[in-house]
Order: C-alpha cells, then structure tokens, then sequence
C-alpha cells in the first residue's frame, strides 16, 4: 500500500487528480485502446473532479479515450432526481469534460431488473477489458462503494440494502430527513473493485478517521470492507492529516517520509501538449 | 464523430461561455437547443448518448429569454392602427425592426379606431411565431374603445364606445373578430363591463384594466371576474389617493383572489413615469412588473420633424413631441432601454430587470410553458447581452435573427 498523506483537502483532491492524469497520459489512450476508469461520487471526490475539469480546461488532458464505471447508484430514485449519482456525475464531472455519452457507464437504479442490470455491468466491465484504476472512497463505516459491513469480500455487483450508518449519513443530501433517503442501492462489490489493475482510495476528514484506521491497521474484516485491499498489490491511499488521526504516529512518520518518492508519481506532472 | 441522438435527428447547438437566466438567476450554465427549443443535456447525455453538433461561444454573455412587448403601437413610420390593405407588410417591418431591442414577440397594439379599422385590420393578421423575417406576434392588444372619456389622453374621443346592447355584442361588433386577439384593455365602471370580462377571459384573451376613472372596489371587482393587467400604471387612470387608491390600489389589494396574480405595465423611459413612482410600484408588488413600450409609430426615427399620419412630430432625445409644443405624444424607447432604464431606476437585480421583460409578460399571457423563460422544452427565443445590458443578437426558436455589428 502506498499512505499519501497531505496536509489538507484541497491538497489532497490536487495530489489525486495528478496522479489520475498521469496515469492515463501515460497510458496513451487511443481509439483501439482506452482508459477504463472507475469513479466514486460524493463531498470527497468533488475537489478532485474540481482539479480534473481545471486539467481538461487548460487543454492538459482530455477524456475522448477514457471509459468510466461508476461504483453504485440508488435504487428507485429517479435519474434527474438532484441527489442521484447520475446527477452528481453529470454536473460535477460529465458536462464540463469531453468524454464520449457513450463512454460513460453508471448503474440504473430504476432498471425493471435489477439483477439482470448488475450482471450486465460486470459484463460491460469485462468487455471493456477490466478496470485499470479504480477510485473511491470509504464510508465512516469503512465501507467501499456501498459494500456494507458484512459484504463478502469477495463479492460482485448487485443490489445492497443501506446500513442505517450510510443512510444516516447520506441524510444531509435529502433535507435531514431519513424517510427521505433510498433504501437500496446498485453497488459494484468488492471482488469487483479488487479486480482493477489499480486502486486509489481517497480519504478526507476526521470523520474518516477511525474507518481509515480499522482499514489499514487492522485486519482484514468484512465488517470494515476497505481493508481488502490490503491483498491488492497495487493500492493508494490519498488522505489529509485529519484523515490520519486514529492512526498510530509511527505508521503516519513512516508514510510521511515516504513523500519525496510518492511525489515522484506527480512530479513532473504531464500533458497532451507535450505529446 | 457522429452522433448517436436515438430521439431526434435535428442539429444540437450548445451555447458555452455564457451566464444564462434559469430560476431566477445568471448561473454559469452552458444552453443547449436542438428543434428550436431548450433542451435537457443531461437527458441528451445519458437517454440518447448525444452530444452537440455546433458550439456556439457567446464570449461571456448574458443569456435571457427573448423579450416580449405587449403593447406596442407601430414604430418607424408605421402605425398599426392605420387602415391599410397591407397591414402584414407594415407590421413585418416592425417586427424585424425590433429584434435589435431583443424583442421576439409581441403583442401589435391599436388604440381607439372606428369598427372599419378593427374590421379591416384585424383578419389580415394571424398569431404566428418569429424568424428571420421578425419577431412573433402573439396577439392584438385592443386597447380600446371602451375607455372612460375623462382618461382618453390621445385616443380620438369621437370613436369612444360603451356597452349598450349587451357587452359582448357591442365589443362584437366594434371589433369584428377576435380570432387575433391577445389582450383587451377596457375601463371596468363602465356599465356592463362585468360580463364582457368574463366572457373574455373565457375565451383565454387576457383583459386589462386602463384609460379609466375606475375606483379601488370597481377595479377589484373586474379582477374577480377576471382581469389581470392594468395598462400603464399610473397613466390614464385616477391618482393614488390614500382613501382610495384606484387602479393603483390593485398592487397590494388583498381582494385578489388567491393563486391569482394582477400584473401591471410600466413605461420605464424615464419620461411617463418619474423614477419615484417606478420605485413605489416595484417595491409594491415586484412580482406582477410588466414593461412595456408603449411605441408610437415615431420610435426608431432618427431625431426631428416626422410627419405621421394627421401629426407633425418632434423628436428630441427620448422625447416625441407634438411638433412646436412640449406635449408629449408618445414613448419612443425601445424595450432594451427600458430594461436598462427600469434597473438603473429600480436599482433592482440584473435578474429582475431580465424578467419583468420576458418572464412576467409571458405569465401574463399565459405562456410560460414555452414563452419568457429557457426551462427545458421551452422555445429558444433567446437574447444575448452585455454586461450593461446592451443587446449583442437576437434569437428566435434556436436560430440567429439579429446581430450587431462588432
């Protein structure tokens, strides 16, 4: 695992949006070839979504061979509805970038059959030749996409029921009110996200915190379902010092000193117009 | 790259780098239109995996919806009340005329005529939209001839009428046909009023109040059966008095019925209605601010003497005079003054300004659903503005009709 720790959100969500656009520049993306990317959605990747559309403004990267998959979105909740992960995606990444319609997959919450939609997106995945770089977050109950305490570690995608923590929390998003807030939600499970050749998890805030430290300091479990990637040979960790509060001063220093070779994967960061 | 629209193949244009008006304010939003009229991109993006065909950069500009006039009495030596075998022609050249003002519809207006003039002029004109050939038209605006003598102004008296027979055949006969008609101002005491009322509003023409001496319960009363507009407030009407406010007192009646709301024109040239009282009204009732021309045949007219029709004008600046007096016989500001104007008077919001010229006209009408905003699915009558509000082109249904010379 690679910890990045740095010293705050907005420092963070830049560190992360580099790395992305590193990784697929290098890729070199092409019409028979492109970047399968999977993105999370919610207040901790909105900086990073904020530092990727500057990127793709500026004329430094561009989205044409990129193909994304979403990690979840909830059931029943009507596409335009102002809190769906389709709305989410289309107004803080899609409308501002030059990604292909067709390119952009998310998981139908009001599909007629919602096992059928789930397979169909293992299918999509697999079709497009597997995920190359995973990006998530983690939930206050250390969860990864929605995969809830108690997932299998192993899972795919399918339809989970909301633990009362993730709709406690998602409440704020629904006007404080809990009879407000979806049930169920469309995920991607962990099985699916341990299959990317790459994950990057991003983890912002105090209140992260402790899920952070049962992540990575603790055990595997599936009562905190981030801590799979700990048997993922190629994971990163982007956090900010309040994210990094439960954990022990020793594994913090150690991550710390570490900087000066983690920078070296957005330093010197690159561009389209280079090429 | 081709596209995949699955709904529709017509051309997508997005409008980018612009601040468009939606929800009653400039967000930093691209616009999208396709088949002339506003569409929903997110819907385009992940229902049909569309994306535009052309970019248009509006370099920054504001975007409203196309501004809408509705009343109007000609401009550029055309009069609209004049008899003429070629009302359409005559009206075509002020319709193109005024898509620099950012106006892509209107409400064509005629003050008291003869019956001959009504029925000679008003079947040759159909409600149609606008184009390149000029801004839509949206309805006549009679206003007139059943006035109050004592508010006339410069209706000619002789032509004034009231309800004899039975409303509505008098309102008949005078007119003819209201196939064309959008709007009605009349004066409520007059005898007989209250059914004629109803039965237009029945009918779906909106009835405006004006030119009258009607008192506060008189007007309130033609607002319960129906009315709601009052034809430029202030003008041709009784004084706000504090015992009895008139017609003005409609701003803040609590007689209105609910759910209803009473809109009320305004001349905001500056010269029909001191800034002061412009202030009064919006702070009244901001919500029903409906601007309005009110342009003689002299608007458009470079400065000096004008012969129109029976009259000699003058025009100095903002001001048309009757040549050789300083009685004004008209306004002659163009509706993107009176939005510059009306917001520099008002010191109201950009977003006010904007609205009481396309939204609120359009509520009035009764059109919202596809006039005076860029909701999805509405048409794509668009103007762009500078920041002063300065208009820099014209759109109507999604199609470039007008743009200034850089």
């Amino acid at each position: 695992m690679r910890l990045v720790i740095l010293d705050d959100f907005d420092l963070a969500s830049e560190w992360a949006a580099k790395y992305i656009r590193n990784r697929i520049i290098q890729f070199k993306p092409s019409a028979e070839r492109h970047f399968t990317l999977g993105l999370p959605t919610g207040s901790t990747p909105y900086g990073c979504y904020q530092k990727l559309i500057e990127y793709y403004r500026s004329g430094d990267i561009s989205f044409k061979y990129v193909k994304t998959f979403n990690m979840d979105e909830y059931v029943g909740l009507p596409r335009a509805h102002p809190e769906s992960y389709h709305s989410y995606m289309w107004n803080n990444f899609f409308k501002h970038i030059d990604i292909d319609p067709a390119n952009a997959h998310i998981l139908d919450g009001n599909a007629e059959d919602l096992e059928a939609e789930c397979q169909a997106y293992e299918q999509k995945i697999a079709e497009a030749g597997g995920i190359e770089l995973f990006v998530g977050g983690i939930g206050p109950d250390g969860h990864i996409a929605f995969n809830e305490p108690g997932s299998s570690l192993v899972s795919r995608t399918r339809v989970k029921t909301l633990a009362k923590d993730t709709i406690v929390a998602n409440a704020r998003f629904f006007g404080n009110d809990l009879s407000r807030v979806p049930t169920m939600a469309l995920t991607v499970g962990v099985g699916t996200v341990m299959n990317a050749n790459e994950v990057m998890i991003l983890i912002t805030g105090a209140h992260k915190a402790f899920a952070l430290y049962k992540a990575i300091e603790e055990g595997v479990n599936h009562m905190w379902t981030v801590s799979a990637f700990q048997q993922h040979p190629r994971t990163i960790f982007v956090c900010d010092e309040d994210a990094t509060l439960e954990l022990r001063v020793k594994t913090v220093k150690y991550f710390k000193g570490l900087m000066h070779v983690h920078n070296r994967l957005v330093d010197p960061v690159l561009s389209i117009k280079d090429q | 790259m081709p596209s995949n629209k699955s709904v529709s193949d017509a051309s997508i244009t997005q409008f980018i780098n612009c601040r468009i008006l939606r929800e009653h304010q400039l967000q930093r939003e691209d616009l999208w239109v396709r088949d002339g009229r506003i569409l929903d991109p997110e819907k385009l993006f992940f229902d049909e995996q569309g994306y535009a065909d052309e970019r248009v950069n509006c370099e920054g500009s504001i975007i409203a919806p196309g501004f809408i006039d509705v009343q109007i009495n000609g401009g550029y030596g055309i009069d609209f009340s004049q008899i003429s075998e070629d009302v359409s022609s005559g009206l075509s050249f002020v319709s193109k005329k005024i898509l620099q003002h950012g106006v892509t519809s209107f409400c064509p207006t005629l003050v008291t005529s003869p019956p001959a003039v009504y029925h000679k002029v008003l079947p040759q004109v159909k409600v149609h939209d606008g184009g390149r050939g000029g801004a839509g038209v949206l309805g006549f605006h009679l206003e007139g001839p059943f006035i109050s003598v004592e508010k006339k102004g410069a209706h000619p008296e002789s032509f004034l009428r009231t309800f004899q027979a039975g409303g509505m055949e008098d309102l008949m006969e005078a007119y003819g046909s209201l196939d064309s008609v959008a709007m009605v101002t009349l004066a409520p005491e007059l005898a007989g009023s209250q059914s004629v009322v109803r039965e237009l509003c029945r009918r779906g023409i909106t009835v405006s109040l004006g030119h009258s001496v009607a008192n506060l319960s008189q007007a309130e009363e033609a607002v319960h059966h129906g009315a709601s507009f009052i034809t430029h407030l202030f003008n041709a009407m009784l004084p706000f008095h504090h015992r009895d406010p008139g017609i003005v007192g409609l701003l803040t009646s609590d007689r209105v019925p609910s759910g209803r709301t009473v809109y009320y024109g305004m001349i905001a040239d500056g010269i029909h209605t001191n800034p002061a009282a412009l202030r009064i009204a919006h702070r009244a009732h901001p919500s029903g601010l409906v601007l309005v021309t009110d342009a003689i045949t002299a608007m458009g007219l470079p400065p000096g003497r004008h012969t129109l029709g029976q009259q000699v004008v003058e025009i100095q600046g903002l001001h048309a005079y009757v040549a050789g007096t300083t009685t004004l016989c008209g306004s002659i500001a163009t509706m993107d003054m009176c939005v510059r104007h009306f917001k520099q008077a008002a010191g109201c919001s950009v977003e006010e300004a904007l609205e009481a010229a396309s939204l609120h006209p359009a509520q009035l009408l009764g059109l919202v659903h596809k006039k005076g905003n860029l909701d999805y699915g509405s048409d794509a009558d668009l103007v762009l503005l500078d920041d002063a509000l300065n208009v820099k082109a014209t759109f109507i249904s999604g199609e470039e009709v007008w743009r200034k010379e850089p």
